[in-house]
Protein backbone atom coordinates (compact mmCIF):
# COMPACT_ATOMS: atom_id res chain seq x y z
CA UNK A 1 0.00 0.00 0.00
CA UNK A 2 2.50 2.29 1.17
CA UNK A 3 4.79 0.35 -1.68
CA UNK A 4 2.39 2.02 -4.48
CA UNK A 5 1.94 5.46 -3.02
CA UNK A 6 6.03 5.83 -3.32
CA UNK A 7 6.22 3.75 -6.73
CA UNK A 8 3.62 6.30 -8.00
CA UNK A 9 5.27 9.27 -5.73
CA UNK A 10 9.33 9.09 -6.04
CA UNK A 11 9.14 8.55 -9.94
CA UNK A 12 7.60 12.37 -10.12
CA UNK A 13 10.21 13.69 -7.41
CA UNK A 14 13.13 11.99 -9.54
CA UNK A 15 12.08 13.64 -12.96
CA UNK A 16 11.24 16.80 -11.91
CA UNK A 17 14.44 17.06 -10.22
CA UNK A 18 16.35 16.00 -13.36
CA UNK A 19 13.99 18.26 -15.48
CA UNK A 20 15.48 21.27 -13.34
CA UNK A 21 18.72 20.47 -14.01
CA UNK A 22 17.72 20.31 -17.84
CA UNK A 23 16.14 23.88 -16.72
CA UNK A 24 19.23 25.23 -15.28
CA UNK A 25 20.84 25.18 -19.16
CA UNK A 26 24.00 22.15 -19.09
CA UNK A 27 24.57 22.93 -22.78
CA UNK A 28 25.52 26.65 -21.57
CA UNK A 29 27.89 24.81 -18.40
CA UNK A 30 25.06 26.63 -15.97
CA UNK A 31 23.72 23.04 -14.38
CA UNK A 32 25.23 21.83 -11.16
CA UNK A 33 27.44 19.66 -11.11
CA UNK A 34 29.10 20.92 -14.54
CA UNK A 35 31.01 17.98 -15.54
CA UNK A 36 29.01 14.92 -15.03
CA UNK A 37 30.70 12.25 -18.02
CA UNK A 38 28.54 9.54 -18.67
CA UNK A 39 25.43 11.36 -16.30
CA UNK A 40 24.74 13.52 -18.79
CA UNK A 41 21.06 14.46 -19.47
CA UNK A 42 19.16 14.65 -22.68
CA UNK A 43 19.43 18.34 -23.36
CA UNK A 44 17.34 20.71 -24.69
CA UNK A 45 16.14 24.27 -24.83
CA UNK A 46 13.85 24.52 -21.79
CA UNK A 47 10.23 25.96 -22.72
CA UNK A 48 9.01 29.34 -22.36
CA UNK A 49 5.63 27.98 -22.61
CA UNK A 50 3.52 27.43 -20.40
CA UNK A 51 4.89 29.80 -18.09
CA UNK A 52 4.06 27.96 -14.87
CA UNK A 53 5.96 25.23 -16.07
CA UNK A 54 8.95 25.45 -13.90
CA UNK A 55 6.34 26.60 -10.77
CA UNK A 56 5.02 23.53 -11.04
CA UNK A 57 8.07 20.83 -11.97
CA UNK A 58 9.68 22.58 -8.98
CA UNK A 59 6.97 22.68 -6.77
CA UNK A 60 6.18 19.03 -7.17
CA UNK A 61 9.87 18.32 -6.40
CA UNK A 62 10.19 20.02 -3.23
CA UNK A 63 6.26 19.79 -2.64
CA UNK A 64 5.56 15.71 -3.58
CA UNK A 65 9.28 15.63 -1.99
CA UNK A 66 8.29 16.55 1.73
CA UNK A 67 4.80 15.34 1.56
CA UNK A 68 6.30 11.60 0.83
CA UNK A 69 8.23 11.67 3.76
CA UNK A 70 6.13 10.58 6.49
CA UNK A 71 5.45 7.89 3.68
CA UNK A 72 9.07 6.80 3.91
CA UNK A 73 9.29 6.71 7.23
CA UNK A 74 6.20 4.70 7.84
CA UNK A 75 7.01 2.02 5.01
CA UNK A 76 10.49 1.56 6.40
CA UNK A 77 9.56 1.26 10.11
CA UNK A 78 7.42 -1.83 8.82
CA UNK A 79 10.51 -3.02 7.26
CA UNK A 80 13.06 -2.15 9.51
CA UNK A 81 12.92 -5.35 11.70
CA UNK A 82 13.63 -7.26 8.34
CA UNK A 83 16.82 -5.70 8.88
CA UNK A 84 17.83 -7.03 12.37
CA UNK A 85 16.51 -10.60 10.82
CA UNK A 86 19.05 -13.45 12.26
CA UNK A 87 20.50 -15.03 10.41
CA UNK A 88 20.97 -11.70 8.15
CA UNK A 89 22.08 -13.96 4.86
CA UNK A 90 20.59 -17.10 3.52
CA UNK A 91 21.86 -17.24 0.19
CA UNK A 92 23.68 -15.30 -2.00
CA UNK A 93 21.19 -13.72 -3.90
CA UNK A 94 19.70 -12.04 -0.40
CA UNK A 95 23.29 -10.96 0.29
CA UNK A 96 23.14 -8.97 -2.77
CA UNK A 97 19.58 -7.70 -2.66
CA UNK A 98 20.38 -6.33 1.03
CA UNK A 99 23.76 -4.54 -0.34
CA UNK A 100 21.43 -3.22 -3.02
CA UNK A 101 19.27 -1.54 -0.11
CA UNK A 102 22.23 0.74 0.87
CA UNK A 103 21.67 2.59 -2.26
CA UNK A 104 18.07 2.51 -2.27
CA UNK A 105 17.76 3.72 1.39
CA UNK A 106 20.74 5.29 2.00
CA UNK A 107 20.40 7.28 -1.41
CA UNK A 108 16.42 8.16 -0.69
CA UNK A 109 17.65 9.19 2.98
CA UNK A 110 20.52 11.41 1.44
CA UNK A 111 18.21 13.17 -0.82
CA UNK A 112 15.82 13.92 1.98
CA UNK A 113 18.18 15.37 4.47
CA UNK A 114 20.13 17.31 1.83
CA UNK A 115 16.85 18.34 0.32
CA UNK A 116 15.03 20.19 3.54
CA UNK A 117 18.61 21.64 5.07
CA UNK A 118 18.93 23.37 1.20
CA UNK A 119 15.38 24.86 1.42
CA UNK A 120 16.36 26.02 4.89
CA UNK A 121 19.37 27.72 4.22
CA UNK A 122 21.38 25.36 5.75
CA UNK A 123 24.69 24.48 4.45
CA UNK A 124 26.53 22.11 7.19
CA UNK A 125 27.78 19.77 5.18
CA UNK A 126 31.09 20.43 3.69
CA UNK A 127 29.96 19.76 0.53
CA UNK A 128 28.58 21.31 -2.67
CA UNK A 129 24.92 21.12 -2.38
CA UNK A 130 23.81 21.26 -5.90
CA UNK A 131 26.70 18.24 -6.31
CA UNK A 132 25.83 15.92 -3.84
CA UNK A 133 22.02 16.30 -4.34
CA UNK A 134 22.67 15.31 -8.55
CA UNK A 135 24.68 12.24 -7.02
CA UNK A 136 22.90 10.85 -4.80
CA UNK A 137 20.20 10.43 -7.00
CA UNK A 138 21.61 8.43 -8.79
CA UNK A 139 22.42 5.83 -6.43
CA UNK A 140 19.32 6.22 -5.32
CA UNK A 141 18.04 6.01 -8.80
CA UNK A 142 20.08 2.59 -8.93
CA UNK A 143 18.85 0.94 -5.85
CA UNK A 144 14.99 1.98 -6.81
CA UNK A 145 14.90 0.08 -10.36
CA UNK A 146 16.05 -2.96 -9.05
CA UNK A 147 14.11 -2.57 -5.73
CA UNK A 148 10.92 -2.28 -8.28
CA UNK A 149 11.94 -5.06 -10.54
CA UNK A 150 12.54 -7.17 -7.85
CA UNK A 151 10.02 -6.39 -5.57
CA UNK A 152 6.61 -5.30 -7.79
CA UNK A 153 5.55 -8.77 -8.03
CA UNK A 154 5.30 -8.83 -3.97
CA UNK A 155 3.35 -5.70 -4.38
CA UNK A 156 0.89 -6.77 -7.10
CA UNK A 157 0.31 -9.59 -5.01
CA UNK A 158 -0.39 -8.08 -1.87
CA UNK A 159 -2.82 -5.52 -3.08
CA UNK A 160 -4.51 -8.02 -5.15
CA UNK A 161 -4.99 -10.19 -2.14
CA UNK A 162 -8.17 -8.31 -1.97
CA UNK A 163 -7.62 -8.62 2.05
CA UNK A 164 -7.17 -4.56 1.86
CA UNK A 165 -10.55 -3.46 1.77
CA UNK A 166 -11.29 -5.96 5.11
CA UNK A 167 -7.77 -4.99 6.90
CA UNK A 168 -8.79 -1.36 6.57
CA UNK A 169 -12.46 -1.98 8.00
CA UNK A 170 -10.95 -3.44 11.23
CA UNK A 171 -10.68 -1.79 14.37
CA UNK A 172 -7.89 -2.12 16.45
CA UNK A 173 -9.49 -4.46 18.88
CA UNK A 174 -10.35 -6.62 15.49
CA UNK A 175 -7.01 -6.18 13.90
CA UNK A 176 -5.23 -9.59 12.56
CA UNK A 177 -1.92 -10.07 11.53
CA UNK A 178 -1.37 -10.83 7.86
CA UNK A 179 -0.32 -14.34 6.60
CA UNK A 180 3.06 -15.50 6.93
CA UNK A 181 4.17 -14.70 3.30
CA UNK A 182 7.37 -16.67 1.20
CA UNK A 183 9.55 -13.48 1.63
CA UNK A 184 9.55 -13.52 5.95
CA UNK A 185 8.74 -9.69 5.84
CA UNK A 186 5.29 -10.14 7.85
CA UNK A 187 6.03 -10.43 11.45
CA UNK A 188 6.23 -14.12 12.64
CA UNK A 189 4.72 -13.66 16.13
CA UNK A 190 3.49 -9.80 16.24
CA UNK A 191 2.40 -8.15 19.84
CA UNK A 192 -1.22 -7.78 20.44
CA UNK A 193 -1.68 -4.20 18.23
CA UNK A 194 -2.11 -0.98 19.71
CA UNK A 195 -3.89 0.85 16.78
CA UNK A 196 -5.45 0.24 13.46
CA UNK A 197 -4.19 -0.28 9.63
CA UNK A 198 -6.44 2.74 9.63
CA UNK A 199 -5.60 4.96 11.89
CA UNK A 200 -2.14 4.19 10.49
CA UNK A 201 -2.73 4.88 7.21
CA UNK A 202 -4.22 8.00 8.35
CA UNK A 203 -1.56 9.12 10.88
CA UNK A 204 0.64 8.81 7.65
CA UNK A 205 -2.11 10.95 5.33
CA UNK A 206 -2.35 13.18 7.91
CA UNK A 207 1.47 13.58 8.09
CA UNK A 208 1.72 13.95 4.27
CA UNK A 209 -1.09 16.16 4.42
CA UNK A 210 0.98 18.78 7.27
CA UNK A 211 3.86 18.69 4.92
CA UNK A 212 2.53 19.49 1.92
CA UNK A 213 0.55 22.47 3.10
CA UNK A 214 3.36 23.76 4.52
CA UNK A 215 4.65 23.57 1.03
CA UNK A 216 2.26 24.70 -0.76
CA UNK A 217 2.09 27.76 1.06
CA UNK A 218 5.22 29.00 -0.17
CA UNK A 219 3.35 28.92 -3.77
CA UNK A 220 -0.23 29.84 -3.61
CA UNK A 221 -1.11 33.36 -2.39
CA UNK A 222 -4.07 32.31 -0.58
CA UNK A 223 -2.38 29.92 1.24
CA UNK A 224 1.12 31.80 2.19
CA UNK A 225 -0.18 32.28 6.28
CA UNK A 226 0.27 28.48 6.58
CA UNK A 227 3.64 28.66 5.54
CA UNK A 228 4.68 29.10 9.80
CA UNK A 229 7.74 26.95 9.47
CA UNK A 230 8.85 27.23 6.13
CA UNK A 231 11.34 30.08 6.23
CA UNK A 232 10.67 30.04 2.05
CA UNK A 233 7.30 31.50 3.26
CA UNK A 234 7.88 34.19 5.21
CA UNK A 235 5.30 37.54 5.13
CA UNK A 236 6.47 40.56 3.59
CA UNK A 237 3.93 42.89 3.88
CA UNK A 238 1.03 44.05 0.83
CA UNK A 239 3.03 46.99 -0.54
CA UNK A 240 4.16 46.21 -5.03
CA UNK A 241 7.27 45.21 -3.79
CA UNK A 242 6.46 42.66 -0.75
CA UNK A 243 7.11 39.32 -1.74
CA UNK A 244 9.90 36.85 -1.24
CA UNK A 245 13.59 38.00 -1.91
CA UNK A 246 16.14 35.26 -2.05
CA UNK A 247 18.91 37.43 -2.37
CA UNK A 248 18.74 41.11 -1.12
CA UNK A 249 20.80 43.82 -2.73
CA UNK A 250 23.44 43.56 0.90
CA UNK A 251 23.85 39.95 -0.04
CA UNK A 252 24.59 40.39 -3.43
CA UNK A 253 27.46 43.49 -2.32
CA UNK A 254 24.93 45.78 -4.86
CA UNK A 255 25.73 49.16 -3.38
CA UNK A 256 22.56 51.10 -2.16
CA UNK A 257 22.68 54.47 -4.79
CA UNK A 258 23.27 51.93 -8.07
CA UNK A 259 20.79 53.85 -9.70
CA UNK A 260 22.62 56.84 -9.70
CA UNK A 261 25.34 55.78 -12.77
CA UNK A 262 23.76 53.12 -13.60
CA UNK A 263 23.56 52.06 -17.44
CA UNK A 264 22.73 49.22 -19.73
CA UNK A 265 24.82 48.28 -21.93
CA UNK A 266 23.75 46.15 -25.15
CA UNK A 267 26.76 44.57 -26.79
CA UNK A 268 26.52 41.95 -29.61
CA UNK A 269 25.96 44.22 -33.17
CA UNK A 270 28.43 46.32 -35.08
CA UNK A 271 28.19 49.23 -32.48
CA UNK A 272 27.84 48.87 -28.21
CA UNK A 273 24.37 50.67 -27.21
CA UNK A 274 24.57 52.12 -24.09
CA UNK A 275 20.69 53.14 -22.35
CA UNK A 276 19.90 54.84 -19.07
CA UNK A 277 16.77 53.97 -17.37
CA UNK A 278 14.71 57.04 -18.23
CA UNK A 279 15.78 55.92 -22.39
CA UNK A 280 14.57 52.69 -21.36
CA UNK A 281 11.26 53.44 -19.80
CA UNK A 282 10.61 55.58 -22.88
CA UNK A 283 11.12 52.81 -25.31
CA UNK A 284 7.67 50.80 -25.90
CA UNK A 285 6.65 49.05 -23.07
CA UNK A 286 5.21 45.76 -22.07
CA UNK A 287 3.56 44.10 -19.31
CA UNK A 288 3.04 40.51 -18.29
CA UNK A 289 1.74 38.66 -15.29
CA UNK A 290 4.45 36.12 -14.66
CA UNK A 291 5.72 33.49 -12.20
CA UNK A 292 8.85 33.75 -10.30
CA UNK A 293 9.79 30.26 -9.28
CA UNK A 294 12.52 29.24 -7.68
CA UNK A 295 14.50 25.93 -7.46
CA UNK A 296 13.94 25.52 -3.09
CA UNK A 297 10.10 25.34 -3.99
CA UNK A 298 8.34 28.70 -3.51
CA UNK A 299 6.77 30.75 -6.43
CA UNK A 300 5.01 34.11 -6.08
CA UNK A 301 3.19 35.28 -9.05
CA UNK A 302 3.62 39.48 -10.22
CA UNK A 303 2.64 41.93 -12.49
CA UNK A 304 5.83 42.92 -14.49
CA UNK A 305 6.31 45.82 -16.17
CA UNK A 306 9.76 46.35 -18.81
CA UNK A 307 10.94 46.46 -22.46
CA UNK A 308 10.89 43.11 -24.16
CA UNK A 309 14.17 41.41 -24.66
CA UNK A 310 13.75 41.07 -28.29
CA UNK A 311 13.21 44.65 -28.55
CA UNK A 312 16.28 45.19 -26.61
CA UNK A 313 18.36 42.65 -29.34
CA UNK A 314 16.88 44.17 -31.73
CA UNK A 315 17.77 48.30 -30.59
CA UNK A 316 21.38 46.50 -30.04
CA UNK A 317 21.33 45.06 -34.26
CA UNK A 318 20.81 41.36 -33.36
CA UNK A 319 17.26 40.80 -33.83
CA UNK A 320 17.36 37.15 -34.03
CA UNK A 321 20.19 35.97 -31.60
CA UNK A 322 21.21 32.12 -30.94
CA UNK A 323 21.63 33.68 -27.16
CA UNK A 324 21.90 36.44 -25.14
CA UNK A 325 24.30 36.15 -22.36
CA UNK A 326 23.00 38.60 -19.30
CA UNK A 327 25.24 40.09 -16.33
CA UNK A 328 24.20 41.01 -13.36
CA UNK A 329 25.95 44.31 -11.52
CA UNK A 330 26.77 41.71 -9.01
CA UNK A 331 30.33 40.42 -9.49
CA UNK A 332 30.92 37.44 -7.74
CA UNK A 333 28.37 34.61 -6.96
CA UNK A 334 27.71 31.68 -9.49
CA UNK A 335 24.59 33.31 -10.73
CA UNK A 336 25.99 37.08 -11.33
CA UNK A 337 25.79 35.94 -15.36
CA UNK A 338 23.31 33.41 -17.16
CA UNK A 339 22.49 32.51 -20.94
CA UNK A 340 19.37 33.08 -22.07
CA UNK A 341 18.24 30.40 -25.32
CA UNK A 342 16.82 32.15 -28.28
CA UNK A 343 13.26 31.10 -27.75
CA UNK A 344 13.72 32.63 -24.01
CA UNK A 345 15.29 36.20 -25.85
CA UNK A 346 12.52 36.08 -28.32
CA UNK A 347 9.46 35.14 -26.25
CA UNK A 348 7.02 38.41 -26.40
CA UNK A 349 6.75 38.10 -22.67
CA UNK A 350 10.47 38.07 -21.94
CA UNK A 351 10.95 41.37 -20.13
CA UNK A 352 14.17 43.29 -18.83
CA UNK A 353 11.09 44.66 -15.47
CA UNK A 354 11.91 48.14 -14.92
CA UNK A 355 8.24 47.94 -12.32
CA UNK A 356 6.45 45.72 -10.66
CA UNK A 357 2.56 45.98 -9.57
CA UNK A 358 3.03 49.32 -10.92
CA UNK A 359 6.02 50.59 -8.90
CA UNK A 360 9.58 50.80 -9.17
CA UNK A 361 11.26 47.91 -8.52
CA UNK A 362 12.74 48.09 -4.80
CA UNK A 363 16.38 47.49 -4.36
CA UNK A 364 16.28 44.09 -3.57
CA UNK A 365 13.87 42.97 -6.03
CA UNK A 366 16.60 43.91 -8.92
CA UNK A 367 16.33 48.20 -9.26
CA UNK A 368 17.00 49.55 -11.76
CA UNK A 369 16.55 46.40 -13.61
CA UNK A 370 15.91 42.71 -13.62
CA UNK A 371 14.72 39.75 -15.94
CA UNK A 372 12.20 38.09 -16.07
CA UNK A 373 11.45 34.98 -18.63
CA UNK A 374 8.21 32.64 -18.58
CA UNK A 375 9.47 29.08 -16.91
CA UNK A 376 12.69 30.11 -16.81
CA UNK A 377 14.62 29.12 -13.38
CA UNK A 378 14.38 31.94 -10.61
CA UNK A 379 17.88 32.81 -9.99
CA UNK A 380 18.48 32.63 -13.28
CA UNK A 381 16.07 35.82 -13.63
CA UNK A 382 19.20 38.30 -12.67
CA UNK A 383 18.77 41.28 -10.82
CA UNK A 384 20.55 44.36 -11.18
CA UNK A 385 21.29 43.72 -14.87
CA UNK A 386 24.23 45.62 -16.15
CA UNK A 387 24.97 44.42 -19.78
CA UNK A 388 23.20 41.80 -21.94
CA UNK A 389 25.34 40.27 -24.57
CA UNK A 390 23.20 39.07 -27.98
CA UNK A 391 24.84 36.52 -29.71
CA UNK A 392 24.80 35.25 -32.92
CA UNK A 393 26.09 32.06 -32.34
CA UNK B 1 19.42 -26.90 -19.73
CA UNK B 2 16.31 -26.98 -17.30
CA UNK B 3 18.91 -28.98 -14.30
CA UNK B 4 21.49 -26.35 -14.81
CA UNK B 5 19.38 -23.45 -14.32
CA UNK B 6 17.65 -25.58 -11.26
CA UNK B 7 21.06 -26.18 -10.06
CA UNK B 8 22.11 -22.34 -10.02
CA UNK B 9 18.65 -20.93 -8.18
CA UNK B 10 20.00 -23.71 -5.57
CA UNK B 11 23.22 -21.82 -5.47
CA UNK B 12 22.40 -18.79 -6.11
CA UNK B 13 19.14 -18.40 -4.55
CA UNK B 14 17.02 -16.84 -7.38
CA UNK B 15 16.69 -16.76 -10.93
CA UNK B 16 19.53 -15.64 -13.34
CA UNK B 17 17.82 -12.38 -14.33
CA UNK B 18 17.83 -11.71 -10.09
CA UNK B 19 21.60 -11.42 -10.73
CA UNK B 20 21.25 -9.60 -13.86
CA UNK B 21 19.54 -6.82 -12.22
CA UNK B 22 21.09 -6.72 -9.36
CA UNK B 23 25.18 -6.30 -11.17
CA UNK B 24 23.25 -3.01 -13.24
CA UNK B 25 22.01 -1.45 -9.88
CA UNK B 26 26.08 -2.09 -8.67
CA UNK B 27 27.95 -0.90 -11.85
CA UNK B 28 25.61 2.54 -11.78
CA UNK B 29 26.29 2.95 -8.09
CA UNK B 30 30.35 2.13 -8.90
CA UNK B 31 30.09 4.88 -11.81
CA UNK B 32 28.68 7.24 -9.27
CA UNK B 33 31.47 6.71 -7.18
CA UNK B 34 33.78 6.88 -9.65
CA UNK B 35 32.58 10.60 -10.38
CA UNK B 36 32.14 11.38 -6.85
CA UNK B 37 35.57 10.48 -6.14
CA UNK B 38 36.96 13.37 -8.17
CA UNK B 39 35.38 16.01 -5.94
CA UNK B 40 37.58 17.12 -2.98
CA UNK B 41 34.34 16.57 -0.59
CA UNK B 42 33.95 12.97 -1.22
CA UNK B 43 34.57 12.15 2.24
CA UNK B 44 31.95 14.66 3.52
CA UNK B 45 29.46 12.70 1.42
CA UNK B 46 30.39 9.27 2.28
CA UNK B 47 29.84 10.78 6.04
CA UNK B 48 26.37 11.94 5.09
CA UNK B 49 25.42 9.17 3.34
CA UNK B 50 26.01 6.60 6.18
CA UNK B 51 25.28 8.79 8.91
CA UNK B 52 21.79 9.23 7.25
CA UNK B 53 21.48 5.16 6.97
CA UNK B 54 22.65 4.58 10.55
CA UNK B 55 20.68 7.76 12.01
CA UNK B 56 17.49 6.40 10.42
CA UNK B 57 18.12 2.73 11.41
CA UNK B 58 20.20 2.91 14.26
CA UNK B 59 18.99 5.88 16.16
CA UNK B 60 15.46 6.34 14.92
CA UNK B 61 13.97 3.27 14.55
CA UNK B 62 14.77 1.84 18.06
CA UNK B 63 13.54 4.86 19.76
CA UNK B 64 10.06 4.29 17.88
CA UNK B 65 10.33 0.86 18.90
CA UNK B 66 11.26 1.89 22.45
CA UNK B 67 8.30 4.30 22.59
CA UNK B 68 6.07 1.81 21.37
CA UNK B 69 6.88 -0.91 23.50
CA UNK B 70 7.07 1.67 26.77
CA UNK B 71 3.49 2.66 26.17
CA UNK B 72 2.37 -1.24 25.57
CA UNK B 73 4.07 -1.86 28.93
CA UNK B 74 2.95 1.38 31.06
CA UNK B 75 -1.06 0.54 29.66
CA UNK B 76 -0.63 -3.28 31.13
CA UNK B 77 0.65 -1.64 34.22
CA UNK B 78 -1.95 0.81 34.79
CA UNK B 79 -4.77 -1.56 33.87
CA UNK B 80 -3.09 -4.02 36.27
CA UNK B 81 -3.31 -1.64 39.39
CA UNK B 82 -6.21 -0.17 38.73
CA UNK B 83 -8.32 -3.03 37.37
CA UNK B 84 -9.01 -1.04 34.23
CA UNK B 85 -9.97 -2.33 31.19
CA UNK B 86 -10.11 -1.06 27.73
CA UNK B 87 -12.47 2.15 27.57
CA UNK B 88 -14.92 2.34 24.79
CA UNK B 89 -13.00 5.41 23.12
CA UNK B 90 -8.96 4.69 23.05
CA UNK B 91 -6.95 7.69 24.25
CA UNK B 92 -4.00 6.41 23.01
CA UNK B 93 -3.76 7.45 19.61
CA UNK B 94 -5.30 10.75 20.75
CA UNK B 95 -2.15 11.60 22.04
CA UNK B 96 -0.08 9.55 20.16
CA UNK B 97 -0.79 11.17 16.74
CA UNK B 98 -0.50 14.82 17.34
CA UNK B 99 2.76 13.97 18.83
CA UNK B 100 4.05 12.54 16.10
CA UNK B 101 2.49 15.61 14.09
CA UNK B 102 4.53 17.42 16.10
CA UNK B 103 7.66 15.42 16.13
CA UNK B 104 7.42 15.08 12.35
CA UNK B 105 7.52 18.88 12.14
CA UNK B 106 10.41 19.22 14.29
CA UNK B 107 12.78 17.00 12.48
CA UNK B 108 11.68 18.66 9.24
CA UNK B 109 11.76 22.18 10.27
CA UNK B 110 15.00 21.20 12.63
CA UNK B 111 17.41 23.77 10.29
CA UNK B 112 14.79 26.54 10.99
CA UNK B 113 13.59 25.81 14.47
CA UNK B 114 16.93 25.44 15.78
CA UNK B 115 17.90 28.80 13.98
CA UNK B 116 21.07 26.22 12.41
CA UNK B 117 20.42 28.15 9.36
CA UNK B 118 19.92 31.49 10.05
CA UNK B 119 23.03 32.97 9.32
CA UNK B 120 22.93 32.35 5.90
CA UNK B 121 18.90 33.44 6.02
CA UNK B 122 20.19 36.59 7.67
CA UNK B 123 23.18 37.11 4.92
CA UNK B 124 21.24 36.35 1.92
CA UNK B 125 17.43 37.51 2.15
CA UNK B 126 17.79 39.74 5.53
CA UNK B 127 15.37 37.37 7.24
CA UNK B 128 15.31 35.54 11.01
CA UNK B 129 13.69 32.29 12.08
CA UNK B 130 13.87 33.90 15.97
CA UNK B 131 10.28 33.17 16.48
CA UNK B 132 10.26 29.31 14.83
CA UNK B 133 10.33 27.58 18.12
CA UNK B 134 7.56 29.74 19.04
CA UNK B 135 5.64 28.74 16.19
CA UNK B 136 6.31 24.92 16.34
CA UNK B 137 5.22 25.31 20.20
CA UNK B 138 1.63 27.13 18.81
CA UNK B 139 1.34 23.74 16.19
CA UNK B 140 1.94 21.57 18.46
CA UNK B 141 -0.59 22.68 20.47
CA UNK B 142 -2.89 23.37 17.56
CA UNK B 143 -2.58 19.86 17.07
CA UNK B 144 -3.21 18.48 19.79
CA UNK B 145 -6.10 20.70 20.95
CA UNK B 146 -7.61 19.63 17.57
CA UNK B 147 -7.03 15.90 18.83
CA UNK B 148 -9.13 16.92 22.06
CA UNK B 149 -11.75 18.05 19.86
CA UNK B 150 -12.06 14.61 18.31
CA UNK B 151 -11.74 13.07 21.49
CA UNK B 152 -14.37 14.79 23.10
CA UNK B 153 -16.26 14.26 19.94
CA UNK B 154 -16.29 10.61 20.05
CA UNK B 155 -16.63 10.28 23.35
CA UNK B 156 -20.12 11.97 23.07
CA UNK B 157 -20.76 9.53 19.89
CA UNK B 158 -20.62 6.74 22.25
CA UNK B 159 -22.24 7.69 24.98
CA UNK B 160 -24.72 8.62 22.77
CA UNK B 161 -25.74 5.12 20.99
CA UNK B 162 -24.35 3.06 23.81
CA UNK B 163 -21.32 1.57 21.55
CA UNK B 164 -17.89 2.92 20.32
Amino acid sequence: MLAAVLLVGLPIVVVTGLLSYIAYGPQFGQAFPGDVAWFRLPSFDWPTRPSWLYRLSQGLHVGLGLALVPVVLAKLWSVVPKFFAWPPVRSPAQALERLSLVALVGGLLFEIVTGTMNIQYDYAWGFDFYTAHYWGAWVFIAGFVVHVAIKLPTMVRSLRGGSLRRYLAQSAAETEPEPPDSHGLVAVAPSPPTTSRRTLLGAVAGGSALLGITALATTVDALRPLAVLSPRGQSYGDGPNDFQVNRTAFGAGIPPDIGDTWTLRLTGGAAPVTLTRGQLLALPGHTATLPIACVEGWSTTQTWTGVRLRDLAALAGVPVPATALVQSAERAGPFARVTLTRGQVLDPDALLALRVNGADLSLDHGFPARVIVPALPGVHNTKWVAAVDFRVA
Amino acid sequence: MRRALAAWERFYGADPLHLLALVGCFALVAAVVRQVADDPSWWWMLVWFVGAIVAHDLVSYPLYALADRSLVLGRWAWRRRTGATAPRVGVVDHLRLPAMGSLLLLVVFWPSISRAGEPVLLFAAGRTTEDYLDRWLWVTAGLFLLSAVVYAVRLGRAAGTGRP
